[in-house]
C-alpha cells in the first residue's frame, strides 16, 4: 500500500469532514442556548446556493461566502422568529426550514446548474508545504479547513472560560432563571440561532464552492443531518465534534477509494456506509441514558416566554 | 425579542386561558389562504400574469375526469402516509423516514410481483400490498428497537434509513433486477397485469389504493376515539408522566406507532409500483414520504384533516407539474410552497396559544 | 415601628395585576421601613407571588405606583430591581444545577469578577452571616439547605437593601430553620428590610416586626404579629376560623401495605438510594412519613406505586400479595391507589378533559372493556367526582388545564378514592393549596381511613401530618426511622429525625416505637 495514497485519502478526509464541522459547531452553540434547530440541512443547501451563485456572479468566492453566510442568518432568523417569538414547536418548525431550504434552494439555483466555478486555491506555506507526507497532510488546504480549526478552538475556550459562554451555557439550562438574573435571554437565543444558522450557511458554500464545485439540488445530501448527529455523538462538546467530524470525513471519502484499496463491494453500498456510521454512533453515545442526562443542555428544545 | 411585551407598541402577546378552539380549526385554513396569497405574489414576481397562473396551477388540472383521477391517484401515497404520520405524531414519536419506508414497502412489494406476480395470478396484488405493509413495517422497526433499548432518537435513525434505502433500490434497479431486456437502462421488467391495481374509472388512474386509504382514514379515526391502545398513545404523547403513572408502557406505545406508520408508508409504497409506476425504478416517490409530514400538521393530525390536507398537497404537486408545461415554471415551485405552507401553519398555530390585545399606556 | 423622617425603604400604592379574567393583586397598599422584618402573609393563592414579581420587575402591574426610599420608579426588569438594590431569594430556588456556586453567582452580579476574586468575596460573606458554602461545588447533588444558603450569599453579595424571601421555610429543617433566623436578625441590624413572605404563622410570630395580610387578593390587613395570636393571624388570612379536622382513634386491622428490607437505587444520577427500609400500614389508619424532599422521596412513590420494580421478591407486599414485581395497571387491580405530587401534566393530562382523564386510573374498575374505551361510563364518573368532590370546573369535558390547582387536586384525589382503595398513597395531598381544599382533602382522607383503607402519605408539611396521621416516620438520606404514634411525638424529636439520626425500623414484627 502506496503511503501518497493514504496521505491522498487523508487529505480528502479533511475536505470532506470541513464542511460538517462548520455545520455541526454551529449547531453546537445554538444547542448549548437550548434551542434545537432541525433545520440544518435546508440551511446548508441555501448556503450552498447563495454561495455559489454569488461567487460565479460577481468572481468573487469571499462576497459568495459572505453572501452564503448572509443567507444562511436570514433563514435562520425566520426560524427564530417562529419558535423564540411565536413560541412554535421547535422540532416541526426545524423540520418545515429544511422541506423549505430544499425547495427554496432548488427553486432559486435552477439557473446556475451545470456552471463551473473557480474553486479556493490551497495554503501554500513556504518550505513546510514542499515536505514529504507532512506536507500535503498539514500543510496543504484552503483556508476554510484551518478556519474551522481555528473555529473549533474559539468556540471551546469561549464556552469554558468566558462571561459570553457562561451566560449562553445558563440561557441553554434555564432561561427562566437567566431571565430573573437580569440576562437578555431571548436576545441570545437569537444570536445563537443566527450564529448556526451563518455556520450551516458557510458549510454549505465550501460544498457548492470547494468540495465538489458545483451547484445540484440537494447536493448536501444528509450532510446537515450527519452534522446534528454530530453534535449528539461530540456530547455537545468543540473537541468531541471536530473529532466525529474527521471520523465520518474519513467515512464519506473511503467509498471513493475502496476500489482502489482492494475492496470490491457494490458502490450503492460504500454510499451507505456515513448514513449507517451515524446510526452506529449515536447508539453508542444514547445507550446510556446518563450520557445524555449529564450533558444534554437542560432546556434543549422547548420553549420560552418571558414573564410566565 | 420581538417587543410584544412591553415598550412602545400597542400590542402586546398575552396567553389565553383556555387555547381557542375557534383558532384550532382555523388556523389551517387560514395558512393555506396565505399560502396562496404568497403565490400570487411568486408568480406576480417571476413575470407571470397571477390570474392566469392560478388558473394554470389550480383550476386546470382537475378540469376533466383525467385530471380529477390524477388528483386522487397523487392524493393516494399522500393520504396514506400522512395519516400513519399522524398516529405516530399524535404519540410524540417523530417518524421522519417515511419516504425510506415507503421505498422499502415498494422494494418488498414490487419484488413479490415481479418474482411471483405470474404465478400468484389474481392473488398478487393482496399479497403485494401485504408484502409493501410488511416491508415498511420492517423498516420501521429499526428506529423502534433503537429508541426504545438504546434511547436513541428516531427522527435521525429514521432519517439515515431513508437514504439506505434509496439507495439499496438504487442497487437493485442497477444490478440484480435490472430488466435484462430494458436496453441498460435502471429498471426493473414491467409488472405483469394480474399484479398491477386496476384503475377505478375509466379514462383515469386512480386505483384501489384511494379507496384503501379512505377506509383507514376511517380505521384511524375509531382507533384513536374508540380503543384503549388508541387512548394510551395519545396519553402517552401528551404527558409522558402522566403515562407512567398509569402503568402505560412506553415501549408499546413506540413500537405500535412505528409500525402503524411504517406499514402505511410501506402500502403507500407499493401502491405506487402496483399502480401508476408499473415497474421498479430508482426513484418511485417526488418526495411523498416528507410532504406527508407536512399533510399530517396541516390536518392538525386528525384522519379527517388528513383526507382533506393531502388533497390540497395532491393539487399542489398537479399544479406544479401542469405550471412546469404551460408556463415553463421550474418543478420546484412546488417544493416551495409546500415549505411556506409549513411554516404560515406554524405561525397560525401561535393564535391558539396567545391572542393579540391592545394595550392602554398607563403603567408607569 | 417608628415611622421617623425617612421615607420608607418601599412603598407600593394601589397595585393591581390582572391575568385575563383572574384578579391576582387588587389595590395592594405596602410600606416597608428599613431595617424592618416585614411579613406577607396569606394563604396560597393569596396574590403573594404576584406581587413578588412586581416588586422585581419580572412582571408589570396593571395599575399602582412604587416608592423606592421616597422616589417613584417603574421596575421593568429584574436587572433594574437589583440595580436599586432588592434583593430576592425564590421559593423554587433559581440555581443552574450544572455550573458551580460560583458560577452561579457570577451570573448574578453586575460587576465581572475574577475567580479568585469572586471565591474570596463568597467566602467572606459566607463566614460573615454564618452560611457555609463551597465555591466550586457543582449545584447539581446538593442539599437543599446548601442550595437555599447559596441563593442567599448570591444576594447578599449584592449589598442589598431590601431582601425579599419567598416561602424560605418550606423546605428546611426545624433546625435549619433557626440558623436562617438568625442570619435574618443579623442582617435587619444592619439596615436592610426584609420581605418575608410565608403562610406559617408561628414563624412569622417568632421573626417579624410587621405583617401585611393579604386575602383574594386584597389586603385585608396589617398587624404587628407579635401581639397577636395563631388564631387571630389566620382569622386575617382567611376570614373565618379555621376547622380543624379531628382523628378518632381507631383500631386498625390487618396489614396492606408492607416493605420488608426495601433496597433500590436511583435512575437519577444525582438521586437518592433507598436502602433497608422497613414499613407497615393497616387498615384503617393514617400513616405519615416526613422528610424535606430530596432524601428519596420520589425513589419511594416510584417503589410502591410500581413505576419502578424491586428485583427482590417480596419486597413489597400488597394486601398480603407479592407485588414487587407487578408493574402500576397490575398493582391498582390489587386495590392501590396513587395522589402523585405532580397533579398536572402527571396526575392528569393537561390537554385532555376530566371524562377521559378518570379513564386515566379507571381502566382497570370498568372504564375499560375489551379493549374498548366506555366514554359513557366515564363521563358519568367524571360527573359524580365532581358532584362529590365539590370541583369547581364547566363540566366533565372541561380540559384538565382548566381548572385551579385547588379544584385540580380535590378531583385527582376524589377520582382515586372513588376508586375505592384497600391502599392509598398520597404525595404533598395539599402542597399549595387554598385553606378551603385543603381542609376538604385531609377531610376526605380521614373519611377514607374511617372506611378502612390504609393510607400513606409523603409529605413536607408537618403541620399537616401531626394534624391527619396516626403514625409517623421519618425519611432521611434514603432510610426510614421506625413509626411512633402522633400522639407520642414532638416536632424538635422529628426535626433531629429529619436530619439522619435515627434508629432505622427493623423488618421483624412487633417493634413499632422508635429508639431515640
Amino acid at each position: 500500500m502506496n503511503i501518497e495514497v493514504w496521505v491522498t485519502i487523508a487529505a480528502s478526509a479533511v475536505g470532506a469532514a470541513t464542511p460538517l464541522m462548520f455545520a455541526a459547531l454551529g449547531e453546537l452553540v445554538t444547542e448549548r442556548a437550548g434551542v434545537l434547530n432541525l433545520g440544518v440541512e435546508g440551511m446548508m443547501l441555501v448556503g450552498a446556493m447563495s454561495g455559489f451563485a454569488v461567487g460565479v456572479a460577481s468572481g468573487s468566492l469571499l462576497l459568495g461566502y459572505l453572501a452564503a453566510a448572509g443567507a444562511g442568518v436570514l433563514i435562520a432568523l425566520l426560524f427564530a422568529v417562529l419558535t423564540l417569538s411565536l413560541q412554535a414547536n421547535q422540532v416541526a418548525t426545524g423540520l418545515a426550514l429544511t422541506l423549505f431550504g430544499v425547495g427554496f434552494s432548488a427553486f432559486a439555483g435552477r439557473g446556475f446548474v451545470g456552471i463551473p466555478i473557480q474553486r479556493l486555491p490551497p495554503l501554500r506555506v513556504p518550505l513546510l508545504t514542499e515536505l514529504p507526507v507532512i506536507g500535503p497532510l498539514l500543510f496543504h488546504y484552503d483556508p476554510l479547513v484551518y478556519l474551522s480549526i481555528a473555529l473549533c478552538a474559539l468556540i471551546a475556550w469561549t464556552l469554558r472560560r468566558t462571561r459570553v459562554g457562561l451566560r449562553l451555557r445558563a440561557v441553554g439550562e434555564a432561561p427562566a432563571i437567566a431571565y430573573a438574573l437580569g440576562e437578555p435571554a431571548t436576545r441570545i437565543r437569537y444570536l445563537a440561532v443566527l450564529f448556526g444558522g451563518a455556520m450551516s450557511g458557510i458549510a454549505g458554500a465550501y460544498l457548492s464552492t470547494s468540495l465538489t464545485p458545483m451547484w445540484v439540488e440537494g447536493m448536501t445530501a444528509g450532510r446537515g443531518w450527519i452534522a446534528l448527529a454530530l453534535v449528539v455523538f461530540g456530547t455537545w462538546k468543540p473537541w468531541r465534534v471536530l473529532g466525529g467530524a474527521y471520523l465520518f470525513g474519513t467515512v464519506t471519502v473511503l467509498q471513493l477509494y475502496a476500489q482502489g484499496l482492494g475492496v470490491h463491494v457494490p458502490s450503492e453500498f460504500l454510499s451507505m456506509l456515513p448514513y449507517a456510521a451515524t446510526i452506529v454512533v449515536l447508539v453508542v453515545i444514547c445507550r446510556d441514558p446518563k450520557t445524555i442526562l449529564l450533558n444534554q443542555p437542560a432546556w434543549l428544545g422547548r420553549s420560552f416566554h418571558p414573564g410566565y | 425579542m420581538l417587543p410584544f411585551d412591553r415598550g412602545p407598541w400597542p400590542l402586546r402577546l398575552e396567553r389565553r386561558s383556555k387555547p381557542s378552539a375557534a383558532m384550532r380549526m382555523a388556523s389551517s385554513p387560514l395558512a393555506a389562504l396565505a399560502m396562496l396569497a404568497t403565490g400570487l405574489l411568486v408568480f406576480g414576481i417571476l413575470g407571470k400574469d397571477p390570474a392566469a397562473a392560478f388558473k394554470v396551477f389550480f383550476i386546470e388540472p382537475v378540469s376533466s375526469i383525467y385530471g380529477v383521477g390524477e388528483l386522487l391517484l397523487k392524493a393516494t401515497p399522500l393520504m396514506l402516509c400522512a395519516l400513519g404520520l399522524a398516529v405516530c405524531y399524535r404519540a410524540n414519536v417523530w417518524n421522519i423516514g417515511a419516504e425510506g419506508q415507503l421505498t422499502v414497502g415498494a422494494i418488498s412489494g414490487g419484488g413479490i410481483g415481479l418474482f411471483y406476480g405470474a404465478a400468484l395470478g389474481s392473488w398478487a396484488p393482496p399479497v403485494m400490498l401485504a408484502a409493501g405493509v410488511l416491508g415498511g413495517m420492517a423498516w420501521a422497526a429499526i428506529p423502534a428497537l433503537l429508541r426504545s433499548r438504546f434511547h436513541t432518537s428516531e427522527i435521525f435513525v429514521s432519517l439515515m434509513l431513508v437514504y439506505i434505502g434509496q439507495l439499496l433500490l438504487s442497487y437493485l434497479v442497477h444490478g440484480p433486477w435490472r430488466d435484462p431486456a430494458g436496453q441498460n437502462f435502471p429498471q426493473s421488467q414491467p409488472l405483469v397485469d394480474s399484479a398491477l391495481l386496476p384503475p377505478l374509472l375509466d379514462g383515469a388512474r386512480v386505483n384501489a389504493g384511494f379507496i384503501i386509504a379512505l377506509v383507514l382514514a376511517a380505521v384511524s379515526w375509531w382507533f384513536g376515539t374508540a380503543t384503549a391502545a388508541g387512548y394510551r398513545m395519545r396519553v402517552g404523547g401528551l404527558a409522558p408522566a402522566a403515562a407512567s403513572y398509569a402503568g402505560i408502557s412506553e415501549r408499546l406505545n413506540i413500537w405500535l406507532a412505528l409500525m402503524i406508520s411504517g406499514g402505511a408508508a410501506g402500502l403507500a409504497g407499493v401502491c405506487e409500483v402496483a399502480g401508476p409506476i408499473g415497474m421498479l425504478q430508482p426513484v418511485v416517490s417526488p418526495g411523498y414520504g416528507f410532504a406527508a409530514i407536512i399533510v399530517a400538521f396541516l390536518g392538525r393530525l386528525h384522519p379527517l384533516g388528513v383526507v382533506l390536507a393531502s388533497l390540497l398537497m395532491s393539487a399542489l404537486y398537479l399544479g406544479g407539474e401542469s405550471a412546469q408545461m404551460e408556463l415553463q415554471l421550474p418543478a420546484s415551485v412546488s417544493g416551495l410552497f409546500q415549505g411556506a405552507l409549513l411554516f404560515f401553519l406554524l405561525a397560525a398555530e401561535l393564535f391558539i396559544g396567545y391572542r393579540l390585545r391592545r394595550v392602554r399606556s398607563s403603567s408607569p | 415601628m417608628t415611622a421617623g423622617a425617612a421615607p420608607p425603604r418601599l412603598a407600593l400604592r394601589g397595585i393591581s395585576k390582572r391575568y385575563g379574567s383572574l384578579i391576582a393583586d387588587d389595590r395592594i397598599d405596602l410600606k416597608v421601613a428599613a431595617g424592618e422584618i416585614h411579613a406577607l402573609l396569606g394563604e396560597n393563592g393569596a396574590g403573594k407571588s404576584t406581587l413578588m414579581k412586581v416588586v422585581y420587575g419580572v412582571t408589570q402591574p396593571d395599575e399602582g405606583s412604587i416608592e423606592w426610599e421616597g422616589r417613584a420608579v417603574a421596575i421593568r426588569s429584574p436587572a433594574q430591581a437589583r440595580r436599586l438594590g432588592i434583593g430576592m431569594v425564590f421559593q423554587h430556588f433559581s440555581l443552574f444545577e450544572t455550573l458551580t456556586v460560583a458560577e452561579n453567582i457570577s451570573l448574578a452580579l453586575d460587576e465581572h469578577l475574577r475567580p479568585v476574586a469572586l471565591a474570596a468575596r463568597i467566602n467572606e460573606v459566607s463566614q460573615r452571616y454564618g452560611l457555609p458554602i463551597d465555591p466550586q461545588r457543582l449545584i447539581h447533588g446538593m442539599s437543599v439547605g446548601e442550595r437555599q444558603r447559596v441563593e442567599i450569599v448570591r444576594c447578599l453579595l449584592q449589598s442589598p437593601r431590601l431582601l425579599i424571601m419567598d416561602e424560605p421555610t418550606s423546605v428546611l429543617t426545624p433546625q435549619a430553620v433557626r440558623a436562617l433566623f438568625e442570619t435574618l436578625r443579623r442582617l435587619a441590624a444592619e439596615g436592610v428590610s426584609i420581605l418575608y413572605i410565608s403562610h406559617k404563622l408561628e414563624e412569622i410570630r417568632e421573626l417579624c416586626d410587621v405583617a401585611t395580610v393579604l386575602r383574594n387578593g386584597r389586603v385585608s390587613g396589617t398587624a404587628i404579629p407579635r401581639e397577636q395570636t395563631n388564631a387571630s393571624l389566620a382569622r386575617m388570612m382567611v376570614g373565618g376560623d379555621l376547622k380543624d379536622c379531628k382523628l378518632q382513634p381507631r383500631d386498625p386491622g390487618p396489614i396492606q401495605l408492607e416493605l420488608t428490607n426495601l433496597s433500590l437505587g436511583s435512575e437519577d444520577p444525582f438521586g437518592t438510594v433507598l436502602r433497608k427500609i422497613n414499613l407497615r400500614v393497616r387498615s384503617g389508619e393514617i400513616v405519615g412519613i416526613a422528610g424535606v424532599s430530596g432524601n428519596g422521596q420520589k425513589e419511594l412513590l416510584a417503589a410502591i406505586s410500581g413505576e419502578r420494580l424491586c428485583a427482590q421478591h417480596g419486597a413489597v407486599r400488597l394486601c398480603g400479595q407479592d407485588a414487587a414485581r407487578l408493574n402500576p395497571a397490575r398493582r391498582r387491580r390489587l386495590g392501590l391507589r396513587f395522589v402523585p405530587e405532580e397533579r398536572l401534566g402527571r396526575g392528569a393530562v393537561p390537554g385532555m378533559h376530566l371524562a377521559d382523564n378518570c379513564v386515566l386510573t379507571g381502566a382497570t374498575a370498568g372504564l375499560v372493556r375489551h379493549g374498548l374505551v366506555c366514554s359513557r361510563a366515564a363521563r358519568a364518573f367524571a360527573r359524580a367526582t365532581i358532584a362529590e368532590f365539590a370541583v369547581k370546573c364547566d363540566g366533565e369535558l372541561a380540559a384538565a388545564e382548566s381548572l385551579s390547582g385547588g379544584n385540580l387536586q380535590k378531583f385527582i384525589v376524589g377520582r382515586e378514592i372513588r376508586l375505592v382503595p384497600t391502599v392509598m398513597l398520597v404525595a404533598r395531598p395539599t402542597w399549595g393549596l387554598d385553606v378551603g381544599a385543603s381542609l376538604m382533602i385531609r377531610q376526605a382522607l380521614i373519611d377514607l381511613r374511617d372506611a378502612g383503607a390504609a393510607v400513606l402519605v409523603i409529605s413536607e408539611e408537618l403541620d399537616e401530618l401531626f394534624a391527619i396521621c396516626d403514625r409517623l416516620a421519618v425519611l432521611a438520606r434514603g432510610r426510614m426511622s421506625a413509626t411512633t404514634p402522633t400522639a407520642e411525638l414532638a416536632p424538635e424529636t422529628l426535626g433531629v429525625w429529619m436530619t439522619g439520626e435515627f434508629t432505622a425500623a427493623a423488618p421483624a414484627a412487633g417493634v413499632d416505637h422508635a429508639a431515640v
